[in-house]
């Protein structure tokens, strides 16, 4: 168990810094303009309309957002299903990313739920409607956000000196983390799934029946995508050392999983005869070759076992399927989606400004956890002077 | 610590049956909704209609919706779509010089939008909260703001872009037309005010076989044949005698649309050109339901897998934990 000899530590530092403070000003931006519209109604601060009643709030906040989150999912699926120990080190802090971008992705929910006040509903007979997609995302969702806090108390307990609780907890784990891979397996694909009873008016490039296999194979890929740029980041704003090892070997098994998505994704175009709406000269094509560069980029960027050591490389590459990823959701939800002639959207700026203030807070939070508490591995400071 | 090969076996299990949880095999298709035994519904006949939106106007009396105003002088109710204040609308197509009512080059033509009641609807299979249902006698598809979360998936997934939602209040809901469904005795309306107000019987209210029979039947008149037109309801008894002077074009528009709707539509002006959307026969209700029914039917699949999950978990996760304790 040598690979498991950095334990978790509490990073310290300070927590008022120009950078928290800049992250906690977009959040109160952000509080300000939820508060309106909770007063004046959703329209008022966005360009949601009819023929695009879905915007960014759910579409990047929910879709993308709880993709983004699944650093945690992917690695557990590593660690304990593929039984892959040396990774371990990488648990805590993907599975806090994930706790904050899927505890956010689930709060956000609410601020574009027109009648909030009901969310309950969803759980319970006789309104819970099982034939719904959206309601087998909602459930799944939830519980999974109850699982990664379960998941991730142990950190907690440690810093409240629980260790007894921590040890009780530690034999039922198991358990948590079968359902920790389980439930995103299941909500993660059926995000993909939403899109299917809107039928002829996604664009064919994105509606197919494999919507579920490529929402959650590209969940799983950004997963990998998101642990290599925290990892890359919080080398370098940290000043941690960079787990080179660790992350070109982690890297390996995002590009296979890439790979293996890119000829699915290329044979069930070619299968259903969609191919020929990628060389249209339109919006939707063009955003088409986006997502597609995004996943195709990293193939090509991290192909020999040298440049997938390179940081400029694993970063530049994270970002891309990223961005593949982001757009693979914009288009299934709006880009590629037309209900019918003279439907506009553009998000408005209060809308992107909630966007960016939860993603600030996101971040922010991540930075008091990590000090706070045991997340990151303890690094001996001979390291740190290099 | 090195993976056995047993171990990493037991993972790729577990792990396959996670991700081929899209291709798993058709256990059973979900087929299309079918009519429901007393349904009823609207015959839109684009050829009678003239325009004079008194249904637009009858349905906002009817639903207790306010005006929507798009003049300077703010006086008349002038909707311009469907809305959070319009369930109703009558649209215009022009093309050309506009002056043949009827005809699709250099003419006019109207078309009316409002819930199509489908046989297998979108929205109703969308809804996560059973806010949207179907009558299973009469085949309203009805919305109950009191159920209803606003999640508003209703409205990105209807392929008709019927219900709407109201963006501009603090406390909204979704605005559809549910067929007049809650008009009660002694009410000044006795059924869908669309049909009941409208002066040359465009919109006839009644039992859907017998509005697609009369569709059928209307739509093999030639133009110059005089024929009987019943207005408001089948069997009001209120008929008229009219000179056909437009061509039909030989499609009830929603006898198969996604497995078919409960409001008929006919006209000389092919529907695309009026607005409505080219749908194929099976409905997307269907193909949703049974891949979810697939995956999730009595959540065999997820117990399944979560079992593989489980174990494999078992073995990993307790070294590591004692290592951390």
């Amino acid at each position: 168990m040598s690979s498991h000899a950095e334990k978790p530590a509490p990073l310290g530092g300070p927590l008022v810094t120009p950078l928290t403070v800049t992250l906690a000003g977009l959040a109160g931006i952000a509080a300000v303009i939820l508060l309106i519209r909770f007063i004046f109604g959703i329209g008022s601060v966005t360009n949601i309309n009819d023929g695009y009643s879905w915007g960014i709030w759910v579409v990047y906040d929910v879709m993308a957002g709880s993709a983004f989150a699944c650093g945690g999912y992917a690695i557990a699926l590593l660690v304990y299903i593929f039984n892959k120990g040396e990774y371990h080190p990488l648990v805590r802090p993907a599975l806090l990313g994930s706790l904050f971008g899927y505890t956010l992705a689930g709060a956000s929910v609410i601020f574009d739920l027109g009648r909030y006040w009901n969310t309950w509903h969803i759980f319970f007979p006789p309104w819970a409607q099982v034939n719904s997609v959206m309601f087998e995302v909602a459930v799944c969702i939830t519980l999974y956000i109850g699982v990664m806090w379960i998941e991730f108390s142990p950190a907690f307990l440690e810093r409240l000196g629980r260790s007894d609780l921590k040890k009780k907890l530690s034999n039922w784990m198991f358990v948590f983390i079968g359902l920790g891979v389980l439930l995103p397996s299941m909500h993660q694909s059926s995000l993909g799934s939403l899109l299917i009873v809107f039928g002829t008016q996604i664009n064919p490039l994105w509606q197919t029946m494999m919507l579920p296999l490529i929402f959650l194979m590209t969940a799983i890929t950004v997963g990998y995508a998101v642990v290599i740029l925290e990892s890359c980041l919080s080398a370098s704003g940290f000043k941690r050392p960079f787990e080179a090892d660790l992350i070109s070997r982690l890297s390996l098994v995002m590009w296979w999983f890439l790979v293996i998505y890119l000829v699915m994704r290329t044979v069930d175009l070619a299968w259903r005869g969609a191919w020929a709406e990628a060389f249209e000269p339109n919006v939707m094509a063009t955003s088409f070759w986006i997502e597609m560069a995004g996943f195709i980029l990293p193939v090509i960027l991290l192909a020999s076992p040298a440049a997938r050591r390179r940081p400029d490389r694993l970063l530049i590459s994270a970002v891309a399927l990223i961005v593949g990823t982001l757009m693979l959701r914009l288009n299934g939800f709006l880009i590629g989606y037309q209900t019918g002639a003279g439907w506009h959207y553009f998000p408005s700026l209060p809308e992107l400004l909630v966007t960016i203030g939860i993603i600030a807070a996101e971040i922010l939070g991540y930075i008091v956890l990590v000090r706070w508490l045991p997340i990151l591995p303890k690094v001996e400071p001979v390291k740190i002077a290099r | 610590m090195s993976t056995t090969r047993r171990q990493f076996l037991q993972g790729a299990v577990a792990s396959g049956a996670a991700l081929s949880l899209g291709t798993a095999p058709a256990v059973q298709a979900r087929p299309n909704l079918t009519l429901p035994p007393k349904a009823v519904g609207l015959l839109y006949d684009s050829t009678l209609c003239i325009g004079c939106k008194a249904c637009v106007s009858a349905c906002k009396e009817s639903n207790n919706l306010p005006p929507e105003f798009s003049t300077a002088e703010n006086l008349w109710d002038t909707p311009q779509d469907l809305s959070g204040r319009t369930k109703n609308i009558i649209k215009a197509y022009k093309e050309g010089n506009a002056t043949q009512k009827d005809r699709e080059v250099d003419g006019h033509a109207f078309i009316k939008h409002s819930c199509l009641h489908c046989v297998d609807p979108s929205c109703v299979s969308a809804c996560p909260v059973s806010a949207m249902k179907k009558d299973p006698v009469t085949g309203i598809v009805t919305y109950d703001e009191k159920d209803c979360i606003g999640c508003r998936y209703c409205v990105v997934a209807c392929p008709f872009g019927i219900p709407r939602f109201e963006y501009d209040k603090a406390f909204p809901k979704i605005v559809k037309c549910e067929l007049c469904n809650h008009l009660k005795p002694g009410d000044k309306f006795k059924y869908s005010a669309c049909a009941q107000v409208c002066p040359t019987g465009a919109t006839l209210y009644g039992p859907v076989d017998q509005l697609m029979q009369e569709a059928k039947r209307r739509v093999a008149l030639k133009p110059g044949s005089i024929t009987r037109i019943e207005r408001g309801r089948v069997g009001s008894g209120d008929i008229y005698e009219a000179k056909l002077t437009a061509q039909y074009l030989p499609r009830v528009y929603g006898d198969r649309e996604l497995g078919g709707t409960q409001v008929l539509k006919i006209s000389a002006v092919p529907m695309e050109k009026l607005g409505m959307p080219e749908l194929p026969e099976r409905s997307f209700a269907s193909v949703s339901e049974t891949l979810q029914h697939d995956l999730y039917g009595w959540l065999a699949l997820p117990a399944v897998v979560l079992g593989g999950l489980v174990i494999a978990a078992k073995r990993t996760a307790r070294p590591d934990d004692e290592n951390e304790a």
